[in-house]
């Protein structure tokens, strides 16, 4: 398979890729794991004029928490490198739940977070776990930096709100205002396929209150859909059997899902109820209140991959 | 040469290499290394490159084909189109089963993702850039996806390129006692019905096809590089399409990296790059990608079965009744005996004692890529099976019976073969109650059934299945096996130089297979020789004997048996060296491996080795010199090997996801040359098993695009997925007529395999009363038989939205 003729520049900074970003023409693509766009390119489903490879930019590779529990990835860090931090368990249980369950191995080697972002594949996994968190993406340009919240940078499927002459360069997960629980359930047919369906879950819970809740939905819609309606009828209350019950029935009727080779929409928004009361149900019955679910819950699927 | 010891000097056989030794495969060693040497790596001087233009819709009439930009585009050397093959009457090829296939469109495209045109260029990018340029008006077509569709009153003539063909039907064909049959329907007590589609599938070898074409205007001679497992029936199909001498053709076979029977047919492709190379007179390489494999090239499988069996209350089957509606695609390109025009289907129920059976079989032409391969499959073997086995499970649950109960009354006893099977093949051997007890111990049966019971109090659902059958390997004998009338032998050539070391050559061509490890080992153990001695060389047409090559576990029962006889007439003709060595009559000469002694004083004797060197250097008087020969092998029976598969399962009620606990498999495949290779074979066969039960097919939507035309969407099951397996080989029962008792074995697990898969599922939600969801058998379905409670076909096309 080869590639339609492209322009490719590696540059060594960020302002010299930026640079190139705003004098490069109308169609240039910001390569850093590539696992998405190489493929694409390959099957001249993407036809960039060029290509600006930012995997010689110095300083982009890190993951790391502010001193007050704010988390920072860096543009170039891997989803390997997500899956086997030591930064994550205990305080990131959505994120440490669906790193192991993203694509393959292969694939989590070079693949990034960021990149998975600014894919904004409806399938793509991390949108919807930085989505239940409240994540947000850093983008840089000629005017500087600024931070878009994730609900206004993913517009649509393979749509984000970058600038042409913007590079995303951190995702930013905000400190947690009590103590973190939740999830992330994927069921795929094999390791490595598009999700049939994905649930990310988020709640913080102080005092036994779940004071902040997020569920989002991977490959049920358009795009990654926030279930909010889901999300508050857990806030402001203790996670009970009913409050679990409603918000697994509210996330199930906020997907999109449609009819295709990976099953029905019935199935879809089925997969979607039983995974969100599976993960709160994980962690209703923990004691510490903080399960990572996602690793026996699906069965089969995520069972393989963890 | 002389001792005086009267112990046996013969060779350790496993030390040598021999038979039964798990000798490390040789091939491994350049594979390992990066250093194989595949079509792709041919690179010849001044070489050009061509691309292949597909076609976007399933069903079209072609108004016109523009390529002036394509020509205009600098690097591109030559733009070809249907109507440029025929004004060399090559825009249409014979197929493997006596039909047409287009080798560029030229009225009509008939599938998606057919050869419409192609462009050689300089290189692959100015080539693929050069196809885009190509402007094909189309006028769209109703497309038909399945044979239901292709039946209809107002079916469109897919087909209408041919005089006579009035429908979309292919073949009508029948086998078996209709009346006999019909009377034991009548004397039934019971009759069990299943209606199962077995799914299109794609061998997917992860090297696509390719070739290099050079012909030399000076020597007039046309050499081929090219991935084929038939590389003699390639240059006898040249020989006849192109219509050039064959003896100036010479078709090389490289390192095939898989091929599972998808590179056995002839490919547009092929013809082009060879075409191409005549015109323009230099090397033409022409290499496929993954999604041209896996939408143009031949499919297996497709296959829809009505089938009936008459039961006796007790248990006993009076007969089987099954019509079949075999998916060809647009053209019929079945790679199989000519004979037979649903390739072995009637091996069905082989393994059982069924008095009486009758198959119908129809096939229907569809806007769907032809093929017909025999994947993994001695030619609808798989299917026969697999249908089988979903039959007899459900025959047991109709009748209320235990399932290895009812298989263990009705197979075939020990001491009944030879044993006509109600379809007509002679079965030859086998033990298939113990192979099955076998199983059942090592997956504790009895203990599971309990397992099973209390876990369904609990609302988990556990299940078992059970896959026992025996299949046809190692076409054939020439009486009733023929590829387009070339008879189904197979041949070796080995030459043992004057130092005991070796060359041998075989018609057959390994893709996977480890000839060049096996087949050394059965000389080593005719000769003595050390298999590190011998060295194996395939695919070559100007050096290789003739040979109808490999594909249908036919390697080791064909191949392998020529192998066995031209090492025996190298020793015949050793043993005449020997006894002019040790100056005796060649009456007094025994032989133990290795050596030949003098049967009164068996402390003289003489080498392999060192007759070899005699037949260079020191023959009697009158005999030819030298120690070569070749064994064309036809043989006188297929071999038929038994296997069980017992799978155990559990389905997660919610999902439908369902997680294999434990796979059992019991074969018995006769005497195993490399013990080790024969349980690659199985574990390989088993994950393709696996594959098909889980998750691989190729579908279709309604518009006629194919689902599965790349790795994302055509699964493979990777290490994550695949279970483990527990192999047993304690059964063991040498082929009567095989020179060395060998059977096939390669595909065993890929055609027993499905069902037990299935079957397990099946038992697993039993109680919902389903009876059958159509492989693969995926979550979403099991989901749909738990939450419904009926049956879910998996016939193309997809539903949508």
């Amino acid at each position: 398979m080869f590639p339609a003729r492209f322009r490719y520049e590696a540059p060594h900074s960020l302002d010299e890729a930026i640079s190139l970003l705003r004098d490069g023409g109308d169609y240039v693509k910001v390569l850093a794991g590539g696992q998405s766009l190489v493929p694409m390119m390959k099957l001249r489903f993407a036809t960039p004029d060029m290509l600006v490879d930012i995997n010689d930019v110095p300083g982009l590779a890190y993951h790391r928490t502010d001193p007050d529990g704010t988390l920072r990835i860096g543009a170039l860090c891997r989803h390997a490198d997500l899956e086997f931090s030591s930064l994550l368990p205990g305080t990131q249980p959505t994120m440490a739940a669906a790193a192991p369950l993203v694509a393959d191995p292969l694939v989590r080697n070079r693949g990034t977070l960021v990149g998975s972002l600014c894919h904004a594949d409806p399938q793509g996994d991390w949108a919807s776990v930085m989505l239940a968190l409240g994540g947000s993406v850093i983008a840089q340009g000629p005017a500087g930096r600024r931070a878009i919240p994730l609900a206004e940078f993913v517009t649509g499927p393979f749509e984000n709100t970058l600038g042409h002459d913007e590079i995303a360069v951190e995702a930013v997960v905000p400190k947690a205002l009590g103590t973190r629980a939740g999830g992330y359930l994927k069921l795929e047919r094999r390791v490595g396929d598009f999700a049939t369906v994905g649930t990310a879950v988020a709640i913080e819970t102080s005092g036994g209150t779940v004071v902040r809740a997020g569920i989002a939905l991977t490959g049920v819609g358009g795009s990654t859909i926030a279930a909010t309606d889901a999300a508050a009828a857990l806030a402001g209350k203790p996670l009970s059997a009913d409050s679990i019950a409603e918000a697994a029935e509210l996330a199930a009727s906020a997907a999109q899902p449609k009819t295709d080779h990976r099953g029905t929409a019935e199935y879809k928004r089925h997969l979607v109820r039983v995974f969100v009361s599976r993960i709160l149900g994980g962690s209703l019955s923990s004691t510490t209140g903080s399960s990572t679910t996602g690793s026996s819950a699906t069965g089969a699927a995520a069972e393989r991959a963890a | 040469m002389t001792t005086t010891a009267d112990e046996s000097r013969a060779l350790d056989e496993i030390k040598i290499g021999g038979l039964g030794s798990s000798r490390k495969r040789v091939e491994d060693d350049r594979f390992i290394r990066g250093k194989g040497n595949y079509v792709d790596d041919v690179v010849l001087p001044g070489m050009l490159h061509m691309e292949i233009l597909r076609s976007p819709l399933a069903h079209a009439r072609i108004k016109s084909i523009d390529a002036s930009k394509a020509w205009a585009l600098p690097g591109v050397r030559l733009v070809l189109t249907g109507e440029m093959m025929a004004t060399r009457n090559l825009a249409w090829m014979p197929t493997l089963s006596y039909d047409t296939q287009a080798v560029l469109a030229t009225d009509k495209v008939r599938f998606q993702g057919q050869e419409v045109a192609c462009v050689i260029a300089d290189d692959p990018y100015i080539a693929k850039d050069a196809c885009e340029l190509i402007e094909v008006d189309y006028e769209p077509l109703p497309p038909i996806m399945n044979p239901w569709q292709g039946l209809a009153e107002d079916a469109p003539v897919i087909r209408d390129d041919k005089v006579n063909q009035a429908d979309n039907v292919v073949y009508n064909w029948e086998v078996g006692d209709k009346a006999g049959t019909d009377r034991a329907f009548e004397q039934a007590d019971v009759i069990s019905k299943m209606e199962l589609h077995y799914p299109r599938s794609h061998p997917s070898p992860i090297e696509c096809c390719g070739s290099v074409a050079d012909f030399n205007r000076a020597t007039q001679k046309l050499t081929v590089y090219l991935t084929s497992q038939a590389p003699h029936i390639v240059r006898a199909a040249v020989a006849m399409v192109a219509e050039l001498p064959e003896h100036m053709i010479r078709i090389v076979s490289p390192d095939i990296g898989g091929g599972f029977g998808n590179k056995v047919p002839i490919y547009p492709g092929y013809v082009c790059s060879i075409l191409a190379s005549i015109l323009l007179e230099c090397p033409v390489k022409w290499i496929e990608d993954k999604t041209g494999n896996l939408i143009s090239t031949g499919f297996a499988r497709d296959v829809y079965l009505k089938g009936e069996m008459a039961l006796r209350k007790d248990g006993k089957i009076l007969g089987v009744r099954m019509h079949t509606d075999a998916d060809h695609g647009a053209f019929f390109s079945d790679a199989q005996p000519s004979k037979f025009k649903i390739g072995l289907m009637h091996s069905a129920f082989a393994a059982y004692d069924v008095p009486a059976a009758h198959l119908t079989a129809r096939g229907v032409y569809t806007n769907k890529a032809p093929g017909g391969v025999a994947y993994r499959c001695s030619f609808r073997v798989t299917e026969a099976m697999f249908f089988q086995e979903r039959m007899v499970q459900a025959a047991a649950d109709d009748l209320g019976m235990d399932q290895a109960a009812f298989r263990r009354m009705n197979f075939v006893r020990d001491d009944d073969f030879p044993h006509r099977t109600p379809f007509g093949f002679l079965t030859d051997s086998g033990q298939y109650a113990k192979c099955l007890e076998v199983g059942l111990k090592a997956i504790d049966y009895e203990n599971f059934r309990k397992e099973q019971a209390e876990a369904r109090k609990r609302g988990r659902l556990l299940g078992l299945g059970i896959s026992t059958m025996t299949e046809p390997l190692g076409a054939g004998n020439s009486r009733e096996y023929d590829i387009l009338g070339i008879k189904m032998f197979d041949s070796a050539e080995l030459k043992v130089h004057m130092t005991g070391k070796a060359i041998l050559r075989t018609g057959a061509k390994t893709q996977g297979q480890g000839h060049e490890t096996t087949w050394a080992q059965i000389v080593a153990h005719e000769l003595g020789i050390p298999a590190d001695d011998v060295v194996v060389e395939e695919g070559d047409t100007d050096t290789a004997p003739f040979g109808m090559g490999t594909y249908a576990s036919r390697s080791t029962p064909v191949a392998g048996a020529a192998v066995a006889m031209v090492s025996r007439k190298i020793r015949a003709k050793a043993r005449k060296l020997a006894a002019h060595l040790l100056e005796v009559s060649e009456e007094d000469i025994e032989w133990e491996l290795g050596r030949f002694y003098v049967r009164s004083a068996p402390g003289r004797g003489v080498t392999i080795q060192e007759c070899a060197m005699a037949a260079y250097s020191n023959m009697p008087d009158g005999m030819e010199p030298g120690l070569e020969n070749t064994a064309y092998y036809d043989p006188p029976n297929l071999t038929w090997p038994f296997a069980v598969y017992i799978v155990t399962v559990e389905v997660d009620p919610e999902t439908g996801v369902w997680d294999v606990l434990r796979m059992v498999a019991v074969d018995d495949c006769g005497v195993r040359i490399n013990p080790m290779i024969v349980e690659g074979q199985i574990m390989g066969g088993l994950t393709e098993a696996y594959a098909m039960a889980s998750m691989q097919f190729i579908t279709f939507d309604a518009d006629g695009n194919c689902v599965g035309s790349n790795y994302m969407d055509y699964l493979l099951p990777s290490a994550w997925e695949t279970p483990g397996y527990e192999l047993h080989s304690e059964v063991v029962t040498p082929c009567p007529h095989h020179p060395i008792g060998a059977k096939g074995i390669g595909e065993c697990a890929a055609v027993g395999g499905p069902a037990a898969f299935v079957n397990a599922v099946m038992d697993a939600i039993s109680e919902t009363g389903v009876r059958n969801i159509d492989m693969p058998v995926l979550p979403d379905r099991v989901w749909e038989a738990l939450t419904y409670r009926r049956d879910v076909s998996g016939a193309p096309p997809i539903r949508q939205d």
